[in-house]
């Protein structure tokens, strides 16, 4: 049993998940190629597989030190199934960012929308992201959030503590487990190494039924909707496509000494060597 | 008219799908290879609170209903039937609580039930024929401050793994002399009989309850003395067999992935079996009979949560459902030729499960005698 931190004060919570295809179905899907969209209608969403260890790790928190866990998302309207989900695995609140002038938003002005419900909801110690999306995956949200919340973000965390006013997170980097340290409050993301998500339990399911989802438009954020949606997106997609690669196989012929001499001479015109 | 589950009743099934894929798949073939049921398997089930799907909020559970419960023994039943039929049985024991116990019984039995410290039942089945409610031998006989029983049940789920049993014996003559009883494992003259081996639901625990003077105190009568019989009949009708419907279409669904999974890739003549019109009409069949199984099962269980009467739909799920699994797991067989006689798929399994759920619950006979008498009155 994790002890109870006393002295610390209720911490306020905010995770960010996205609705994403079914992984499990991910042969169904597919992309259009007049107007460049995922057609998504024979997948249906799931909860983001790293958005689930987010709110594993609020639920932890939670349970040990107090605080209280809110859920974001900016999707369509059926995402309220997500939230009831996270509702579900123990999350207290839920919010759905949705308006027609949201569609087609690009990473920042994604950022944008969930920045501004961040800020309405009001007091918070921390907000969680995954590290990157099953779908677009570009691992901008999170750092964007952050950097217009003007607050610091620790990202691809694997491990996470509560350390008095602030958190101690193991952050993965290309060549090294870096610890970093980071006062309340601050935008952490994680992969998928930090825990083990649990399932909601039936207890759960049957107590996120009597919680509503709090829906928000455009006009309840007071933002300006050429901020969001495809107007505020400065990403424009040109192309999207299914890589081929190809392999190609060559039996060299000769003695051991021709053989060593032809392999380091392909090799040289690929750029493969020196 | 609304064909979707309701939303929360959606994310139980797909939750019990995940759960049944993740932590019953890979006790499968232990529980084949041993036929013992996992026992750590209770605890989780009850951490997951699938044992308490039925169960009041203050006793534990989570009180989601009969939909939600039909649709998570679904789910089990898909991955293990004999994980399913546990989980359905003990069901029946919790039904029993919470529709006839006493507020002191409820408080003593229920919790426990909910956190899975030992899975539920209900014995009626005696050696004299289940068909036979009547016919039965066990007899309680009242003593100053309780009963006196002696008797035995044959052919009990969870048997072995109840530390709590509830059970029917003949306190007097007819219809009224039967009474229903819930009695501690640990009481002296209560003993576990011999477990039974079937040639199907491997690892289900079903066995025998044996009373020999066992004295049982007053408090543990369920309901009133007399009782028993409207007790039996209401469990067995509206939540035995909707379990039995559940199980076995969980097998349906598991025998259709398996039917159509095997027609696409196995190659005769140079493509997939699947192109051949003889398979095409199986896998058709096998479609429609789960499909309307599962419209069978979700009416049954919708009717119940109203509080609508449901014994006869009910029956009727649990009749053409447990058929229709047998048949199709017979169809899926036949689709895989020789391979599907070999232990090392799947399908031999739902087969020989299917075969056990026809009678479990009450056999087609008196299921088509209960139907019969309805559509003739
Ligand atoms: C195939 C594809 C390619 C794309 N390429 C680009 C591109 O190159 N540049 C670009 O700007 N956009 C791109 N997009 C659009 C981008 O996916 C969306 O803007 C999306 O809203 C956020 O980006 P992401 O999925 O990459 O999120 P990531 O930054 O990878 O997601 C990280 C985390 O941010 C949070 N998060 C992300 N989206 C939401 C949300 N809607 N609500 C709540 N939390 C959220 C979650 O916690 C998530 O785990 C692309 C989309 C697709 C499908
Ligand atoms: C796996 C499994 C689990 C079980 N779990 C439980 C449990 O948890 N609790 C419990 O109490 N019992 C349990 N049972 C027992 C089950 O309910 C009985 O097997 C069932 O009721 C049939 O009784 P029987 O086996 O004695 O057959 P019998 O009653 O002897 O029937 C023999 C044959 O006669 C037919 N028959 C009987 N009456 C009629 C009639 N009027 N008209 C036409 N045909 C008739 C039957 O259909 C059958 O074909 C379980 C059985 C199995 C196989």
């Amino acid at each position: 049993m994790a002890q109870k931190k006393s002295k610390l004060h209720e911490l306020e919570i905010i995770v960010c998940i996205k609705p994403v295809p079914d992984p499990r179905k991910w042969d169904k899907l597919k992309l259009d190629p007049e107007t460049m969209l995922l057609n998504r209608s024979q997948v249906p969403p799931v909860i983001n597989a790293l958005d689930l260890n987010a709110i594993e790790q609020a639920m932890q928190i939670k349970e040990t030190n107090g605080g209280k866990v809110t859920v974001v998302t900016m999707a369509p309207p059926d995402a309220a199934d997500q939230l009831q989900e996270a509702l579900a695995l123990g999350c207290d609140q839920a919010y759905l960012l949705s308006d027609i002038a949201f569609a087609g938003a690009d990473t920042l002005a994604t950022a944008r929308c969930l920045a501004a419900a961040i800020k309405k909801i009001g007091r918070i110690d921390l907000v969680f992201c995954g590290a990157y999306s099953l779908d677009g995956s570009t691992s901008q949200v999170g750092p964007q959030v952050a950097e217009l919340l003007e607050i610091p973000d620790l990202t691809h965390v694997v491990k996470l503590q509560i350390e008095g006013e602030g958190v101690k997170a193991e952050c993965k980097t290309e060549s090294a487990d870096v610890i970093f340290e980071s006062q309340f409050p601050a935008l952490i993301t994680f992969d998928r190494e930090v825990n083990q998500p649990r399932l909601p339990g039936m207890v759960g399911i049957r107590r996120a039924k009597d919680i509503s989802v709090v829906k928000w438009n455009a006009a309840d954020l007071g933002i300006n909707t050429d901020q969001v949606g495809l107007k505020g997106s400065p990403t424009q997609m040109l192309n999207v496509f299914t890589p081929t690669i190809g392999r190609k196989g060559e039996i060299l012929q000769g003695s051991a000494l021709e053989l060593t001499s032809q392999l380091l001479s392909k090799l040289r015109t690929e750029k493969l060597l020196q | 008219m609304d064909f979707d589950l309701p939303k929360e009743v959606a994310l139980v099934k797909r939750t019990v799908r995940d759960f049944a894929e993740k932590r019953i798949a890979p006790l499968v073939p232990e529980m084949e290879a041993t036929q013992k049921f996992p026992v750590s398997l209770i605890k989780e089930m009850g951490e997951l609170g699938i044992l308490g799907l039925i169960t009041p909020p203050e006793y534990g559970g989570s009180g989601l209903g009969y939909l939600a419960r039909m649709v998570a023994v679904e789910e089990v039943s898909r991955i293990s039937a004999a994980v399913g039929v546990s989980l359905q049985v003990h069901h029946m024991g919790v039904a029993t609580l919470v529709d006839f116990a006493s507020e002191e019984q409820k408080q003593k039995y229920l919790p426990p039930l909910s956190r899975g410290e030992y899975l539920g039942t209900c014995a009626i089945t005696e050696p004299t024929g289940g068909s036979d409610l009547l016919g039965m031998c066990s007899s309680a006989v009242s003593r100053c401050d309780g009963y006196l029983i002696n008797g035995r049940k044959c052919f009990i789920t969870n048997s072995h793994l109840c530390k709590a049993p509830i059970f029917v014996a003949k306190t007097g003559e007819g219809p009224k002399g039967i009474s229903a009883f819930v009695v501690d494992a640990d009481t002296e003259g209560f003993a576990y009989g011999r477990e039974e081996h079937k040639m199907g639901l491997w690892g289900a625990n079903t066995g025998e309850l044996i009373f020999n003077n066992c004295r049982v105190p007053k408090e543990n009568l369920i309901g009133d003395e007399g009782d028993g019989m409207k007790v039996a009949l209401k469990i067995i009708s509206e939540v035995g067999r909707a379990g039995m419907a559940a199980t076995a279409l969980g097998i349906l669904q598991a025998s259709f992935e398996e039917a159509v999974k095997f027609a696409k890739e196995r190659t005769l003549y140079g493509k997939p079996i699947s192109n051949l019109q003889a398979i095409q009409w199986n896998i058709a069949d096998i479609s429609a009979q789960l499909d309307s199984s599962r419209m069978l099962c979700y009416r049954a269980a919708w009717l119940k949560d109203a509080g609508r009467d449901c014994s006869i739909e009910t029956t009727m799920a649990k009749t053409y459902v447990t058929e229709s699994a047998l048949q199709c797991s017979k169809k899926a067989l036949e689709i895989h030729g020789g391979c599907g006689t070999m232990m090392e798929y799947n399908i031999q399994r739902f087969f020989r499960d299917a075969m056990v759920c026809i009678s479990a619950g009450g056999t087609s006979e008196i299921g088509k005698l209960v139907i019969s008498r309805a559509a003739l009155s």
